[in-house]
């Protein structure tokens, strides 16, 4: 379905999001007109679904991550959905995912610093319904973070 | 940096859809081209933007597997740390290293074309990795992102 070109486009987009057509064609070898083709085409096909903003909460004053591993009471029938639509109320959630594995479900929570996620912890996360049991990792250091994939 | 609800607005938005132009975005919270521009700029020094990420379907482009391992380390000090991370960020499967406190010293997020080829991955690069210890995985099922504090 995908050949070499839309790799490499694709390659190069993933680099760096904000090239232009024209300098996406550049980097890829191709006239501008070509790589805005494919890169229609590559959206037609769902592959290219979209691109979002990145923001830096430290930035923002929020120092502390933590990674909140659950794991679900799985005698309630409805868990999944209960605790998801739950967690999806909470502001300083950034990250849902869930896992097929010894964790169900795991948080991304920030906060502005440790009292602040105390706060967050006591009255928002050990509302949340169906846990059965709750590990925290706290999120020293980002070494590398690059969500592309190695196509 | 302390933000207003224009500024809130225009986070808002941009992590929906960083493509659209400063006068589309403007124009839809009643703000001027240049004055959402502007801001966009100020968001952008101060670091709040931090880039943009792209949104693929990684099973479309052949990538079927995500896994989030746990690792701890066996052996410890500055050394075995080092040797560690300088290994780990260079394995082209593995998206995201963070050095984390609790049950495991680091999480990664792996991608793999299917539970072979993680498996291939996982005991090739991952079990071979400079002082790796326990490894514990996950299948990455689903997964949201929500717009956080703003």
């Amino acid at each position: 379905m995908l050949d070499d070109l839309d790799r490499r486009l694709l390659r190069q987009l993933q680099a760096d999001p904000s090239l232009t057509a024209a300098e996406l064609g550049a980097r890829a070898g191709v006239p501008p007109l070509k790589a805005s083709r494919r890169l229609g085409r590559l959206q037609e096909l769902g592959i290219l679904q979209g691109q979002h903003a990145v923001i830096d909460w430290r930035a923002l004053g929020y120092a502390v991550a933590v990674s909140l591993r659950v794991t679900l009471d799985k005698a309630e029938p409805r868990a999944f959905d209960t605790f998801l639509a739950a967690a999806r109320k909470l502001t300083h959630v950034t990250e849902i995912q869930t896992f097929l594995g010894r964790v169900d479900v795991r948080l991304n929570v920030i906060a502005r610093d440790m009292a602040h996620y105390q706060q967050i912890y006591r009255e928002e996360i050990l509302q949340l319904p169906h846990m059965a049991d709750l590990e925290a990792l706290m999120t020293v250091a980002t070494l590398h973070t690059d969500e592309s994939l190695p196509l | 940096m302390t933000l207003d609800d224009l500024d809130r607005a225009i986070l808002a938005a941009l992590q929906r859809d960083a493509t659209q132009t400063a006068a589309a975005l403007g124009g839809r919270i009643g703000l001027s081209q240049p004055a959402t521009w502007r801001r966009i700029k100020r968001l952008r020094e101060a670091g709040v933007l931090a880039g943009q990420r792209l949104a693929l379907d990684a099973e479309k482009l052949g990538f079927g597997v995500t896994v989030f391992l746990g690792v701890k380390l066996a052996t410890k000090g500055r050394v075995s740390l080092e040797d560690f991370e300088r290994a780990v960020v260079a394995i082209p499967e593995v998206q995201l290293v963070e050095h984390v406190l609790g049950l495991y010293d680091y999480r990664l997020r792996v991608v793999a074309r299917d539970l072979a080829d993680f498996e291939r991955v996982l005991r090739r690069r991952v079990m071979t990795l400079p002082g790796v210890g326990d490894v514990e995985a996950n299948v990455l099922l689903s997964e949201e992102r929500r717009p956080g504090p703003i």
